[in-house]
């Protein structure tokens, strides 16, 4: 008995020694895109960890340990919310036992909240597959949400960093400004795909067709979350002859199966989009993701 | 209700755009067009999505608490969304509901040998722990515990929650808790009925559980439940360290088995648990963890043998000190365990108790060892450890092996030579058994399973056990621990 109290007290001493004192806002994003974003606008004043990357569906990660240590030193937490993490962050921040980053508190802030959700469901019922209540959650397929989040991002960098509240906001104003401009560019160079009718392997691509007047004329999953079945499929392919779709799409970090097994029966192309930084090695941050999101469909559209 | 529209900063946004091109090339004239274009787009969008909201807000109550937060960009003008959830139906958010509420079903068809006093030889019968002799252990069809899961935030501060379990005419409170939410610098508070955080599964419910019955080491340990419950107190630390770090104590009434029920002041049950746990690249992760269990019982009753083979009463008065240690291991190729992953867990555990065993004559059969008693002592030890491999998005399969080893009791010289010990409490005896499932996921809330088991939990026994479970769940999307 007494070896394991020195054991416990011995860890303990390693755990509270081995805790540097930071001056920057350590930032915690559930998803990799919200990360980069904290670091546009908050450039050296925050640290940021990402819960997730760029290959992790961040639906359907487990509340590791990791995470729980990483929450507990946190200042912010920033989440898609719209029931996209659901599957853990509640445990994460319920077990991290950090009051800052609780639910209404400064500390936590929703980018789902931020923004107008798309397919809000009529019905609430599973039967209609894995809906989430909210909307769809994927809101980082549109640039044009960055500047709503990054607002309110930079707006909550300043309630719990005040000393540096100019930093953050000229942080902000400086990312909004390359940010507005890059939009326009990639409006431009995607403006051969307005109504362009395309397949989605899994609806994670509303704002994105929204975005740039893409066509969404089916999804290869019958029901949201439920993985594609091959009678779903046969029936999609028996469809391209009357409507029939130029490519399918699907996020990096989704199966390619499907839309591997689609695309060579229907001859159109499949295109995997980085969905987030880091989805594709090309892929490194905020203006590259959309540098490679618009060049793959484009080339897709040849 | 008032809806503030925020267009200063569209104006000023406008503004920048447009001043430049008093002064600007052709080129950048197209450029500054898209701009506007853009703005005009995007101002359009958040019109209409501000109806939409208006729309939606007077169709909905409730999550006002969030929206006020952050409807609003400084969150300071919130009054607007947090004013529009006062009235109206339910009908919209499940995140909305308060509490969130969901329903666990379960059932099961087993086939197995009809074994009258079915047991684990050498191990204590936890009594009254299961309901007409636990679910697990009934053939053919059977219904599993139904359960009601409520939980909500009560208030900035706290947090509640409890699990009713649903079996016929009887509803048990599983757990009953409120949790402290704001404690900060890591600390953790919960108070009420929980399960204990000593080991690995015991925090788990059996829907969360890879097969479809606990490890013999927790149905030895704490009874078929698998868990071990306490009606107490529970603080816990977390260290502010890259590697998981986690401390924790609980103080409880200790009512449970091994424990008893008990008319006194203070605690009757104390545990102390530590967990370690991190991420080695992006493919693993693991925790480990180590927790001390001390309870103390009062007339625990068992039928035992006297010499000459005729029944009797057994009853230990004492305390029992448990050790668990536990290491989960998960892989998953880049970390994305949608596809394909593995687990590993395996548990441990050592368990000593102390005490005065009495021997009873209930039936008035002349038995030997009628009105004795004397000293009782005996370390028990016991573990498991089972592979569980995810292959697709619906299909998993697992391998499950359990040992326990129940050791001799050392009894006083006054009882000892009147006692068989070959009664099945008293017998030295290794339980083993081999588990192996398999199970299908439709979505996150359907799954079947099909289990085989050689189950030697009694000696010259091999029960060949099949069992078909379903378990399904209705409601808000759970979050489980690690």
């Amino acid at each position: 008995m007494k070896s394991s109290i020195l054991m416990i007290a011995s860890a303990v001493l390693t755990a509270l020694f081995s805790t540097t004192l930071r001056a920057d806002v350590a930032v915690f994003a559930t998803v990799p895109e919200w990360g980069a974003l904290a670091k546009e606008i908050g450039g050296d004043k925050v640290t940021v960890y990402n819960a997730t990357h760029g290959l992790q569906d961040p639906h359907r990660i487990d509340a590791r340990p990791s995470l729980i240590a990483q929450a507990r030193r946190a200042q912010l937490v920033v989440a898609t919310g719209a029931e996209l993490e659901v599957g853990w962050l509640p445990v994460v921040l319920r077990e991290s036992g950090n009051g800052r980053i609780q639910l209404g508190q400064p500390g936590y802030l929703e980018a789902a909240r931020q923004v107008v959700l798309r397919e809000v469901p009529p019905v609430l019922d599973r039967a209609h597959g894995d809906i989430h209540a909210a909307g769809n959650p994927h809101i980082q397929t549109d640039p044009r949400n960055y500047l709503k989040v990054g607002e309110a991002l930079a707006g909550r960098l300043a309630e719990i960093d005040p000393a540096n509240q100019a930093h953050y906001r000229a942080g902000y104003s400086n990312f909004a400004g390359r940010w507005r401009s890059a939009i326009g560019r990639w409006e431009r160079e995607a403006a051969g795909l307005r109504g362009v009718p395309v397949l989605v392997q899994h609806q994670a691509f509303p704002y994105l067709c929204d975005w740039l007047g893409l066509k969404e004329v089916g999804s290869l999953e019958a029901k949201p979350g439920v993985e594609p079945t091959r009678s779903h499929l046969a029936e999609l392919l028996a469809r391209q002859g009357g409507q029939p779709a130029k490519m399918v799409i699907r996020a990096a970090y989704q199966a390619d199966g499907p839309s591997r097994w689609f695309s060579q029966r229907a001859g159109i192309p499949a295109v995997a989009l980085p969905f987030t930084v880091g989805g594709t090695p090309a892929a490194g941050d905020l203006f590259s993701l959309f540098d490679q999101t618009v060049q793959r469909l484009v080339e897709a559209n040849r | 209700m008032t809806l503030r529209f925020p267009l200063r900063p569209w104006g000023l946004a406008l503004a920048a755009a447009v001043s430049p091109a008093l002064a600007a090339a052709p080129a950048e004239l197209a450029e500054i067009k898209a701009q506007i274009e853009q703005l005009k787009a995007a101002y359009e969008q958040r019109i209409a999505a501000l109806e939409g909201r208006l729309a939606q807000a007077e169709a909905r109550a409730g999550s006002a608490d969030v929206a006020a937060r952050s409807a609003q960009s400084d969150g300071k003008t919130a009054q607007a969304t947090g004013a529009a959830a006062s009235s109206g139906s339910r009908a919209g958010l499940a995140t909305a509901f308060n509490p969130e509420v969901s329903l666990i079903l379960q059932g099961q068809y087993k086939q197995m040998k009809n074994l009258p006093e079915r047991g684990i030889t050498g191990f204590w019968p936890a009594a009254g722990h299961t309901h007409d002799g636990g679910d697990a252990d009934k053939r053919g069809f059977s219904l599993g515990h139904t359960e009601l899961v409520l939980a909500a935030n009560v208030d900035p501060y706290w947090r509640g929650q409890a699990i009713l379990a649903l079996v016929d005419s009887e509803v048990e409170v599983e757990e009953a808790w409120f949790q402290a939410t704001g404690l900060g610098d890591g600390m953790g508070l919960k108070g009420g009925r929980f399960r204990s955080s000593i080991g690995y599964l015991n925090e788990q419910h059996p829907h969360q559980w890879d097969f479809a019955d606990a490890p013999l080491a927790y149905a030895a340990l704490f009874g078929k439940e698998g868990s071990y419950t306490q009606d107490g107190l529970q603080f816990k630390w977390v260290a502010p360290t890259e590697t998981f770090l986690e401390l924790g104590a609980e103080v409880g009434r200790g009512q449970k088995f091994p424990g008893s029920e008990r008319n006194k002041n203070g605690s009757g049950a104390g545990a102390v648990f530590a967990h370690v746990g991190g991420d080695v690249g992006v493919a693993q992760s693991w925790r480990a963890g180590v927790a001390y269990l001390r309870t103390s019982t009062r007339g625990r009753e068992a039928e035992i043998r006297d010499v000459g083979g005729l029944e009797g009463q057994g009853m230990f008065s004492g305390q029992a000190a448990t050790w668990l240690a536990d290491f989960v291991w998960k892989w998953a190729p880049n970390g994305n365990p949608k596809y394909e992953n593995f687990k590993f867990q395996g548990e441990y555990f050592q368990r000593r108790e102390k005490g005065s065993l009495a021997c009873a004559d209930e039936n008035a059969s002349g038995n030997a060892c009628n009105g004795l008693a004397d000293s009782y002592r005996r370390r028990q030890s016991g573990g498991y450890v089972q592979g569980v491999y995810q292959l697709t998005p619906q299909w998993r399969a697992g391998y499950r092996y359990d040992r326990l080893a129940s050791g001799s009791p050392h009894i006083g010289a006054s009882l000892a030579p009147r006692l068989d010990f070959a009664s099945a409490v008293l017998d030295r005896y290794h339980p083993t058994r081999h588990s192996l499932m398999g199970d299908y996921s439709w979505s996150e809330y359907s799954r079947l399973r099909l289990q085989f088991a050689w189950d030697k939990s009694m000696p010259g026994v091999t029960d060949r056990q099949i069992t078909l479970q379903y378990i399904v769940s209705l409601g808000a999307h759970g979050a489980h621990k690690f």
